[in-house]
């Protein structure tokens, strides 16, 4: 068949709610912008912004400079692309599993990521503890950190897409796999402590709760490396996720192969959080919040709710670690206890309010 | 476009859901499936869909198999409105863009959004078209789901159940709803359906299966009282109301468990 649309009205009321949604992200990207010059400007010193700006302009020896650029940028930076990598984990767990309650912490993906990573520091050596910087662990080989978190999130999500498959996708049943996947690993990571030594268990036990202050460069580098495109994928497939919003069949009517989407999505999503947590902890609720936020904001078109869900998270998870800085300062809490007190509040208040499940 | 139909059949598990199914609908018409529960009607309309894949048997769609096209060669060739599909705060204008997916390269062109409002100006449904689906009524949810299959341009719609939760005006206005746009874009439809008189009234072609074959196919003459006994187990009379034959259980209803009369003699 074929529609003719040459006599026709635009249609000006879909038209201005479009513009609506486009004007909501360009703001909210512009808030997180400012969010992360004054982060770059808050801390132990203070330093005012035209000097922020000033030191990305042209960097100087100056001790203003430095601190800015060498000390600040890659604990902010990594906050931001954490807070989007975990945001948009979590939105398009939520879409694939059909699932509102999906995130990489929620469903123990996070949890299995620490153990894997675990394994590789205490297990295969590939990291030590540092007593030169205070309270940082230096991984020795990122790589094979991250290879092994990784492997851990592909256990933990493999089981949850069996489930999915074969038995029930409900959200109450994922998230009773996901409680118990996260027991599983915890205790997995309790018992690599067991055998380790205390400054190893010292480490771990600091490294359950995420810290974004611990990324080197290199670490960053390879953070954007696997977040950046799996974010560019998310996106270009958007079309896919709203066909399997509509429902299996619809999507497949739409030549959306169901499957293949399914499986990949959630392989992207642990690699986000096989990444995030090799170098930064167990970041909980950044993957969970932001989304909901987000869809009460602009809708569940994944065309909007996914890009504004990476400003969200991006925004939450530097906030939050601003407030972590100067909550107790000079002193730093690590931002994943914040996310946890933010989140799981929320979180119970998801699994009541039933109109969500 | 013309659908051919051969030897199809499809098992699951082993078990023989359909045996060598066979059928052919012209362009412009309306096939209704009938059968009891359980027959495979929508396992047939799946199987065309190619969500599931015969084990023996062609789907023609013009001379072209269907089995043999991509994913997204097929969505442009058929669309399917599934029975209740999952609903959010979608709007209904961005419900009724998804359709334009198998179409949309890296995003929906200003093309692509003069197209839905054409098909939401054609069906009149203006109104509801920055509506959220999850607070729309049945037959406006139907609707909507219609207009996204349409707007996929396909030359063959496929609709499982189109009337089953809707009230009577709706049922009858959905399919006459129907019937326009099959004539007026020249496509062809096939639907699944439990009420036989409604199938009557707007149908051209009628398909019975019965154990996962077909018993009976053709125009509405073949109906008899004696095949509807044959496939639904159920004696019936067809009365004459109208012009129009309708099918009415009986003439031996009451010697049936459980009729309001038996009823009424076990009360006395």
């Amino acid at each position: 068949m074929h529609l003719d649309v040459s006599t026709l009205h635009e249609p000006e009321g879909y038209l201005r709610y479009v513009r609506r949604k486009g004007l909501f992200l360009i703001g909210a990207g512009f808030c997180l912008v400012l969010l992360f010059l004054v982060a770059l400007a808050v801390g132990s010193s203070f330093i005012p912004l035209p000097e922020v700006v000033a030191a990305f302009l042209s960097p100087s020896g100056e001790q203003a400079s430095t601190i800015v650029l060498n000390i600040r940028l890659p604990r902010v930076l990594s906050a931001v692309i954490a807070g989007a990598g975990l945001a948009a984990a979590g939105v398009v767990m939520q879409s694939v599993l059909r699932n509102p309650l999906s995130s990489p912490y929620t469903l123990g993906v996070s949890h299995a990521a620490a153990f894997g990573a675990a394994f590789a520091i205490t297990a295969l050596g590939a990291g030590s503890i540092s007593h030169l910087i205070s309270d940082s662990m230096v991984v020795r080989n990122p790589y094979l950190v991250t290879i092994c978190a990784f492997f851990g999130a592909m256990l933990a999500t493999a089981g949850l897409l069996l489930v999915a498959k074969y038995r029930s996708s409900r959200p109450e049943v994922m998230i009773l796999v996901g409680v118990a996947l996260a027991a599983l690993f915890t205790a997995g990571t309790t018992f690599l402590q067991y055998f380790s030594s205390a400054d190893q268990i010292a480490a771990i036990v600091f490294w359950t709760f995420g810290d974004v202050g611990r990324a080197t460069w290199s670490d960053l580098l390879l953070m954007l490396v696997v977040v950046l495109p799996s974010l560019g994928y998310f996106f270009f497939t958007r079309w896919d996720y709203n066909a399997i919003d509509a429902g299996d069949e619809t999507a497949h009517s739409l030549g959306v192969n169901v499957e293949q989407v399914r499986t990949l999505a959630m392989l992207l999503s642990s690699l986000i959080t096989a990444v995030v947590v090799s170098f930064l902890g167990i970041i909980g609720f950044i993957g969970l919040v932001s989304p909901h936020m987000m869809r009460r904001l602009v809708g569940c078109d994944q065309r909007y709710l996914l890009p504004a869900s990476c400003i969200a998270g991006g925004i939450l998870l530097l906030g939050a670690d601003m407030v972590a800085r100067l909550i107790i300062a000079p002193a730093v809490l690590p931002v994943g206890v914040l996310t946890a007190f933010l989140g799981a509040p929320l979180f119970i208040y998801l699994l009541i309010g039933r109109n969500v499940i | 476009m013309i659908l051919d139909v051969a030897g199809l059949s499809f098992r699951y598990n082993g078990l023989k859901v359909l045996e060598d199914v066979e059928f052919r609908v012209n362009r412009q018409e309306i096939l209704a499936i009938l059968g009891p529960n359980g027959v495979g009607k929508t396992t047939l309309l799946r199987c065309i869909n190619t969500l599931l894949r015969p084990h023996a048997g062609s789907i023609l769609l013009d001379e072209q198999d269907l089995l043999s096209l991509g994913r997204d060669e097929v969505a442009r060739l058929l669309a399917y409105v599934p029975q209740r599909g999952e609903t959010g705060p979608i709007l209904a204008f961005d419900a009724i863009l998804l359709g334009r997916r198998p179409h949309i390269g890296w995003d929906v062109r200003r093309e692509d959004i003069r197209k839905v409002q054409a098909i939401i100006e054609q069906l009149h449904i203006g109104h509801l078209s920055l509506r959220p689906i999850n607070s729309m009524s049945g037959g406006e949810l139907q609707k909507v789901l219609i207009a996204r299959a349409l707007v996929q341009e396909p030359g063959l719609l496929l609709l499982d159940e189109p009337t089953s939760s809707l009230d009577l005006k709706n049922q009858v206005e959905i399919l006459a709803f129907l019937r326009m746009v099959v004539r007026a874009h020249s496509l062809t439809a096939i639907l699944t359906m439990h009420d036989i008189n409604l199938a009557i009234r707007f149908a051209d072609q009628f398909l019975f299966l019965k154990e996962g074959m077909v018993y009976a196919a053709g125009t509405r003459e073949i109906i008899t009282p004696e095949l509807i006994r044959e496939v639904y187990g159920l004696p019936v009379t067809i009365a004459e109301v109208n012009g129009m034959p309708v099918v009415v259980p009986g003439p031996d209803q009451l010697h049936l468990p459980g009729t309001p009369h038996s009823l009424h003699d076990e009360t006395v």
